[in-house]
């Protein structure tokens, strides 16, 4: 079986696409022409230049509508995702009590130079995101949020000082991809640790992040923007389980 | 603007006058005790700025001269009468060689001879105080100078300035994009600090290249931006701004850089180091009121940063902590002669925007804070928290962020970004955005003027309900002082407790022959300065 398949404009095949991007240049015909040239090195075909707009002295912004030659087998893609039947947290509780039979306790920070919250808060805090509580709220959770800018040695001396059954990384702001660094940084430090209650189950998650990442870096699952605690939670009891030989 | 709500304006008083009594103790403390950032600001202000060459490492001569002031266990007496001392022996060197000189052989000028003989000194130290101000007076008017000869986007009635921000990490990308954002129509522009700068203990030297999230702040930076601004307004006939930070471990030597280095706005907030970035609350009150001394004489507009505790707290329950917060910083700001409308007091849109009529509530709170400070060029932050990687549906947000901003006649409106949610903008992001904006406020205009609000309707409600909610948490927090309030996380959730946090040690009690002439002529001088001032200028 193939399913062949192409970008999607409004007719199936048409392969349109649409690009922006900005060049160091005046606005001019030869501008115009240049970013045509630059659509076409993109494997496309037809490019139109939409829109070109001056950005002040030296530089423009261009929109290109296209068709992209590229096709696809979908039935040959494959990705590497997190396997998730999110459960809802009285599930997630009832779970623990009855299969694990002790709470488990969940060390959150956002690590290195990143002092954004956003998405540690998102998982953790009482009030949660999008209408599923956080982690905090689950009674069969012992959740320490360590906060911003904790620096990877001390994450991890926390951990096991708290006997940290889950560590959940966040990393929000990034820059010439310092989140990586920071993330291979903490794996070293996390293989060279002798973990005395056991090696906790390591997360990830962040708008640049994606569970291909993580797991590449090392990490057991990476979590990308949108992300509910429930899943969180569902993913860290599910992984608990698999450790420990526990059957549901 | 016209009035929309009813809000009790006995109320507001009253608010107004507890917000007084919770700050009052704190000129205790003010009184009392001086900072390592203080005697560091000082120093600075008095010419000191450049570096020394430390195991490869640029180690700032102002942290040099006052760790040596530290080890000579003097730190109460302040760093001002040993550098008089010192200038007295050396009288023809520069501020920064002095300083070496200090360095040098420090046990030559740190000893208790000088705090006796001080007396002697005190007219040079006044004489030499008295040329720093001036200074500063003189870099300011240069300010209005240029301000006259250009057209000021303050004084274009009919919009909110356009606040944007650059933070590529490097300085020199940092001038190209802020140019560039300059000649699409911005109006302010903010350099972003690299991530975690509030928590270093000095200031780092030089023009800097490298920064995580954002470019450091260093008196070279500043002087860099500042001139590429200059070329850029006189080339565009319009005067544009630039922020930074004066918060964190740094605060009041950042406001004496940007003094010196004719910055016009700083982000700066009484409370904001205490509860976000955990810095001890000793330290961070005694700074504020220094930086704010600086400040004023300077002329530099304060942003404070309120929005920050409708990101870390639901917007929706909790815009009564912003409002609150508001009235205290205003009442700290005021202890140091800063008028109202200098004060570009913080707040945001960020409401969830899964809410059932989101702007009903969104349009109360803003309108509220409009009307309660109606001098005050209040500075309005876009959505971040509920961006989404979406970025058509980001755009679209921001919009109505636009809407609601120039309905309410904000001040300053710090323009959000599709990309909000993924990087730090790139320059076609910052485009996008104040085209949005333009084609908001070119259309909006002054709608407000033609319509009414229903008088007790859901958007009067609403705003009576904050104001009601600050009233209580004001009296909860006067009966239990300020500090305690803190420590009980009545603000912002967030628990701090007096000699917890970073940069306590950098506290000290300052002994009755403490000497800091800057503090003392500012405190005394300020009301007569501003009177003297020419410029009426004024951004709603």
């Amino acid at each position: 079986m193939t399913k062949m398949i192409k970008t999607y404009g409004d007719r199936h095949g048409d392969g349109k696409v649409q690009v922006s991007f900005t060049l160091p240049v005046d606005k001019s015909e030869e501008a115009k022409e240049a970013a045509r040239q630059m659509a076409l090195s993109m494997n496309l075909e037809d490019p139109m230049v939409v829109s070109m707009e001056s950005m002040g002295k030296g530089y423009s912004m261009f929109v290109v509508y296209a068709r992209l030659k590229t096709e696809i087998d979908f039935d040959t893609i494959k990705a590497i995702k997190v396997e998730v039947n999110a459960l809802s947290m009285y599930d997630c509780d009832a779970l623990i009590k009855n299969k694990i039979k002790k709470k488990l306790t969940i060390v959150g920070a956002c690590t290195g130079y990143d002092a954004h919250t956003v998405g540690i808060d998102a998982i953790l805090n009482m009030k949660g995101y999008n209408g599923e509580y956080g982690l905090e709220r689950y009674g069969q959770l012992n959740v320490h949020n360590l906060g911003a800018q904790v620096l990877n040695k001390d994450l991890i001396e926390r951990s096991i000082k708290l006997k940290a059954d889950a560590i959940l990384i966040s990393k929000v702001v990034t820059q010439q991809d310092i989140h990586i660094r920071d993330l291979t940084d903490f794996i070293r430090l996390f293989e060279e640790t002798k973990w005395p209650h056991g090696r906790p189950i390591l997360l990830v998650g962040g708008p640049r992040v994606n569970h291909a990442l993580a797991v590449e870096l090392g990490y057991d699952a990476g979590f990308g923007p949108g992300t509910t605690p429930n899943v969180v939670a569902t993913y860290i009891i599910k992984k608990y389980f698999d450790n420990h030989g526990i059957k549901e | 603007m016209k009035k929309q709500l009813n809000l009790s304006k006995s109320k507001i008083q009253d608010c107004r006058k507890m917000a007084k009594k919770i700050s009052a103790p704190v000129f205790n403390l003010i009184a009392e005790k001086s900072s390592w950032s203080i005697e560091r600001a000082t120093l600075r202000l008095y010419g000191v700025d450049d570096a020394l060459k430390q195991s490869g490492l640029d180690y700032p001569l102002c942290n040099a001269v006052v760790d040596e002031l530290r080890k000579s266990k003097m730190e109460m007496y302040g760093v001002t009468p040993f550098w008089m001392y010192a200038r007295s022996k050396h009288t023809s060197l520069s501020a920064n060689d002095l300083a070496r000189v200090i360095c040098e052989k420090p046990s030559d000028y740190f000893h208790y001879q000088v705090i006796e003989n001080y007396p002697k000194l005190a007219k040079l130290a006044e004489k030499e105080t008295r040329e720093a101000i001036n200074h500063l007076l003189k870099v300011r008017d240069d300010r209005y100078k240029l301000k006259r000869k250009l057209q000021d986007p303050a004084q274009v009635k009919n919009r909110p300035m356009l606040y944007l921000i650059v933070a590529t990490g490097n300085i020199y990308d940092d001038v190209e994009q802020a140019k560039s954002a300059a000649r699409s129509g911005g109006d302010v522009i903010a350099v972003i600090r690299s991530t975690a700068q509030s928590l270093l203990d000095y200031v780092p030297h030089g023009a800097t290249t490298e920064g995580f999230g954002g470019t450091y702040a260093t008196q070279k930076n500043f002087q860099i931006m500042r001139q590429a601004l200059d070329e850029v307004s006189l080339e565009l006939g319009r005067y544009i701004r630039l922020v930074n930070y004066s918060s964190g471990l740094c605060m009041s030597e950042i406001a004496a850089m940007a003094a010196q280095e004719r910055l016009d706005f700083l982000l700066n907030d009484a409370m904001y180091g205490i509860l976000f970035r955990d810095i001890n609350m000793q330290r961070t009150l005694v700074d504020q009121h220094f930086s704010r001394l600086v400040i004023t004489l300077s002329d530099i507009y304060i942003n404070t940063g309120e929005d920050n505790y409708l990101t870390t707290a639901d917007a929706y329950e909790n815009g009564h902590q912003v409002l609150a917060s508001q009235f205290i910083n205003e009442c700290f700001a005021e202890n140091a002669h800063m008028n109202k409308d200098r004060m570009g007091l913080g707040h945001a849109f960020e409401m969830n925007p899964k809410i059932p009529n989101v702007f009903h509530w969104e349009l109360a709170r803003a309108l509220m804070t409009r009307e309660i400070f109606p001098e005050h060029p209040l500075k309005y932050m876009p959505s971040t928290k509920y961006k989404s990687t979406d970025i058509f549906y980001s755009h679209l947000m921001d919009a109505v962020f636009n809407l609601i901003g120039r309905m309410t006649g904000q001040g300053i409106q710090l323009l959000g970004m599709a990309t909000e949610a993924i990087h730090t903008p790139y320059m076609m992001d910052r485009y996008m955005s104040v085209v949005n904006a333009t084609y908001m406020f070119n259309g909006i205009g002054d709608i407000m003027e033609e319509m009414q609000l229903k008088k007790n309707g859901k958007i009067d409600k609403y705003a009576q309900k904050v104001l009601d909610d600050t009233h209580k948490l004001l009296k909860s927090m006067e009966k239990n002082g300020l500090y305690k309030s803190i420590e009980k996380g009545e603000l912002a959730h967030v628990k701090r407790t007096i000699d917890g946090g970073k940069g306590y040690e950098g506290v000290f009690l300052k002994d009755k022959k403490y000497v800091n002439l800057f503090a003392s002529i500012l405190t005394k001088e300020l009301p007569q300065i501003k009177k003297k001032l020419k410029s009426k200028e004024k951004v709603r």
